[in-house]
């Protein structure tokens, strides 16, 4: 009986977090647009619901709607498998998350490098994706995407082991409280730049586009399909951007913690914090979507192995030696 | 505990039938994947026993670097397309033979450790070792490699860099005629390095060199 208690909670509380983070990745999409719509002059969506927030429901009502095509020389399993991949991967990466120091649904020791492997884990819904569907662009797209995130996910290792030297755990919950006195972002600032930048490429945004880029590959691993497979992967894209906001503000930006532990914002609830901080990445990743044009695949890994790789190890070095000379290491 | 189980045997189920997956499977690709499949179902049996930063690493490194690579090549190579040659009939006759040569040999050599497999006394000892409960695994892990293994692991690291310079060289060939792009030369030039202002005469032109 106890048993079958803590299961049904548990899905409670599963289902506390999934909603949320659903609702909010169609609000974020919203956003998205209308950033990018106020860099360009432009108004965005703006007809449906009060400012246009019902956008995004719209569209994912259309798709919904529409029929599945399903290409005749596709291997079919693998074809419908790669979006349900993407988007299942994007979501349980959130079950680690802390939103506060009670609110986690799995407090576990791995935390970081559950993480890392499940976003390392995101390159499959592509790439299954663009094999599966049998044709010259998604296939392309999906080879490209593949090395891309591969090369990027080393350099965000390396800079994850920074934060890891500051902290002593792997466990996110640590690493937050670790920030009480000082925020990472400060001493690990060029870390955080490259995190940043390395996000944006792990996440296909531009100006790391490439595995979709329109005028070169249509639109990479996803030509080929249509209707709810394509919001599928599309959500799964959007969570996992999320996701990566979510992870730079607790490695980087203290999480739940507020900024200063003062009067009119030590009162608001730490989730309130991490969400801010959230949107705060997401808003630069939205500019930068808006103002910077695309790099070309030779520039891309350039920057990728040979700036990157050597920086963030230079700094793992940089960091340890500076923690061990002044006797700053923890545990 | 029944939970544990019920869970553990899902996860071997699903590991031993992928692994058997990986050989019958008639496209390369698919045997791919079934790869990746037990890799994960693996990783899942570590975290069971309590190993989890073995098996978050077995993901992050088998499942999230070393079978894409392997995606890539049997994608790239389109051995998709030839299908398995094994189930090719008129070609099952001739690798038969050398199939079971080889499985032979390995199950004899497999006989022969399993029978002579003796564990170390110092090893027993240390199995009664009590565990530090307070620690976390992967504290442990990297307190010992860190201290007592260091050179082990520095020599480790070593060979793999040796591997990985090695793959290079043995693949790195100097192509001429590519158009490299060098920031520096870039942002270093000047206007009157790129323009020239010439006085051209009434019918006869420029003559432009490059």
């Amino acid at each position: 009986m106890t048993e079958l208690i803590i299961f049904f909670d548990q899905i409670y509380k599963i289902l506390f977090l999934l909603v949320p983070v659903l609702v909010s990745v169609a609000m974020i999409v919203w956003l998205d647009r209308r950033v990018w719509a106020f860099v360009q002059k432009r108004r965005g969506p703006n007809v449906v619901g009060p400012f246009g927030l019902l956008q995004t429901l719209a569209d994912a009502l259309k798709y919904i709607f529409k029929e599945i095509i399903i290409p005749a020389s596709s291997n079919k399993v693998i074809f419908i498998l790669a979006p349900i991949v993407t988007m299942t991967l994007a979501l349980i990466a959130w079950a680690v998350i802390p939103f506060s120091e009670t609110f986690v649904l799995a407090d576990i020791n791995v935390g970081v490098l559950y993480l890392f492997a499940v976003s390392s884990l995101g390159v499959y819904g592509i790439i299954m994706g663009g094999w599966a569907s049998n044709s010259k662009y998604p296939f392309l797209g999906a080879i490209r995407s593949a090395a891309q995130m591969v090369s990027y996910e080393v350099s965000i290792g390396v800079i994850i082991i920074n934060v890891l030297l500051c902290v002593g755990s792997l466990n996110l919950s640590d690493i937050v409280l670790a920030q009480q006195n000082l925020w990472f972002v400060i001493p690990l600032f060029p870390m955080f730049v490259i995190f940043f930048i390395s996000a944006l490429a792990e996440t296909n945004r531009p100006p790391f586009d490439l595995p979709e880029a329109e005028a070169e590959l249509v639109a990479g691993y996803q030509t080929e399909y249509s209707g709810m497979m394509y919001a599928m992967f599309w959500l799964g894209e959007y969570a996992n951007i999320l996701l990566m906001c979510a992870m730079g503000s607790i490695l980087f930006l203290g999480g739940w913690l507020s900024p200063i532990d003062i009067f009119p914002f030590n009162v608001i609830p730490a989730p309130i914090w991490l969400i801010l901080k959230i949107l705060f990445l997401f808003i630069l990743f939205a500019l930068i979507k808006a103002i910077v044009p695309r790099y070309r695949y030779d520039q891309l890994m350039k920057l990728g192995w040979k700036i990157f790789l050597p920086l963030s190890l230079i700094y793992v070095v940089l960091t340890a030696s500076f923690l061990m000379y002044f006797d700053l290491l923890p545990g | 505990m029944i939970a544990h189980a019920i869970v553990f045997y899902i996860f071997s189920l699903i590991a031993i039938i992928s692994a058997v997956m990986v050989t019958v499977s008639k496209n390369t690709v698919n045997s791919v994947f079934f790869l990746i499949l037990d890799f994960i179902s693996i990783s899942c049996l570590f975290i069971m026993i309590g190993a989890e930063f073995l098996g978050m690493i077995m993901l992050i490194v088998y499942v999230g670097a070393v079978a894409v690579l392997f995606l890539f090549v049997v994608m790239m190579l389109n051995v998709a397309e030839q299908k398995n040659e094994w189930f090719n009939a008129s070609k099952r006759s001739s690798h038969i033979p050398v199939g079971l040569l080889v499985s032979i040999i390995i199950f004899f050599e497999l006989i022969i450790v399993i029978g002579g497999w003796k564990y170390k006394p110092d090893l027993i000892d240390s199995l009664a070792i009590e565990i530090n409960t307070e620690l976390t695994n992967t504290q442990s892990l990297g307190s010992v490699i860190y201290t007592d293994y260091v050179h082990l692991f520095q020599i480790s690291g070593m060979i793999l860099l040796v591997a990985m310079i090695g793959a290079i060289v043995l693949t790195f060939r100097e192509r001429s005629g590519v158009k490299r792009q060098s920031y520096f030369k870039q942002i270093s030039r000047e206007r009157n390095e790129g323009i020239e202002l010439i006085e051209v005469e009434n019918n006869k032109g420029v003559k432009i060199d490059v």
